[in-house]
């Protein structure tokens, strides 16, 4: 079943890719799908029967602009840094916990660190998060875990679990 | 003059795209030339796809933005799992931080799965030997 989902999903995204419905197109589009959904079906998300709840949606559709906007913020940052001439920055790695459980919920939070605020996700071990963090401005941890994951947990979690 | 607005969204893509590179050439070591690259970069080819989207659909080029758009797509979910595994491989494989660098908390578990690799590897060289 799982294998299935895989090789459709894959199917529609070389059809949309290449526009056209050609016999060609489509027998080759028919082998790669079936080539990635026998190696790569493992790692395909387990529950995927969740994208068909509505409420998802609209959660998923209004943490789109959420995270676009710190995404921005967190590039003008960055990029102010940068050009900045003493180059302010304070790095290192600190560790945080979440307490989001689904492995999908983990995997967004992590690409959601990465792409915000000076932060960068470098491992992931069960609770635990390794953060590359540009400007350390404070050594409390529950600030910190506020600061990097509580952004994006709440809506993580109604979207994921 | 909706397609002058998504102009604008290619040209500010452009110009994060340019501060990514700035911050890749300026900054001290791998983990926060990482971050400058992900991020600026991400955001700016992101805007730039999105302009041509906004540009393909209006001139009713189906094609052209729904492509644009899943490579926006693509891009998103993609870039940040690539950082992720660089400056992880980096850190394993003994790339120190900056000097200036003010905590290190990952430094226990990188030799954590320093050991589980080496002892792994030779756990599977002594299998090929065996066979």
């Amino acid at each position: 079943m799982k294998r299935l989902t895989c090789l459709v999903t894959v199917f529609v995204l070389w059809v949309g890719l290449f526009w056209s419905l050609d016999l060609v197109v489509l027998g080759a589009g028919v082998f790669f799908a079936l080539l990635v959904s026998t190696y790569l079906s493992d790692v395909f998300p387990d529950r995927i029967y969740m994208i068909l709840t509505p409420r998802r949606w609209v959660f998923f559709l209004l943490y789109l602009p959420y995270f676009f906007y710190y995404c921005l913020k967190a590039n003008v940052d960055v990029a102010l840094r940068v050009i900045h001439p003493d180059l302010p920055i304070r790095p290192g790695i600190v560790k945080v916990r979440t307490t989001l459980k689904s492995e999908m919920a983990k995997t967004f939070l992590a690409n959601s660190i990465t792409l915000t605020p000076g932060t960068l996700t470098v491992d992931i071990d069960g609770d635990d998060f390794y953060i590359h963090w540009i400007n350390i401005y404070t050594d409390d941890p529950a600030k910190r875990t506020a600061e990097i994951c509580g952004r994006f947990e709440p809506m993580l979690r109604r979207i994921f679990e | 003059m909706l397609e002058n607005f998504f102009y604008v969204f290619i040209g500010v893509g452009l110009v994060f795209d340019l501060f990514g590179c700035i911050g890749l050439v300026r900054l001290p070591d791998v983990y926060n030339r990482a971050q400058a690259a992900t991020k600026c970069v991400t955001l700016g080819t992101c805007m730039i796809l999105i302009g041509v989207a906004g540009i393909g659909f209006i001139g009713a080029n189906w094609q052209m933005g729904l492509k644009a758009v899943i490579c926006a797509a693509f891009v998103l979910l993609t870039s940040p799992v690539a950082a992720h595994a660089i400056c992880r491989g980096a850190y394993i494989s003994g790339v120190p931080l900056w000097t200036g660098s003010v905590e290190d908390a990952f430094a226990d578990r990188a030799q954590v799965i320093r050991t589980q690799q080496t002892t792994e590897g030779s756990v599977q060289s002594e299998e090929a030997e065996t066979t």
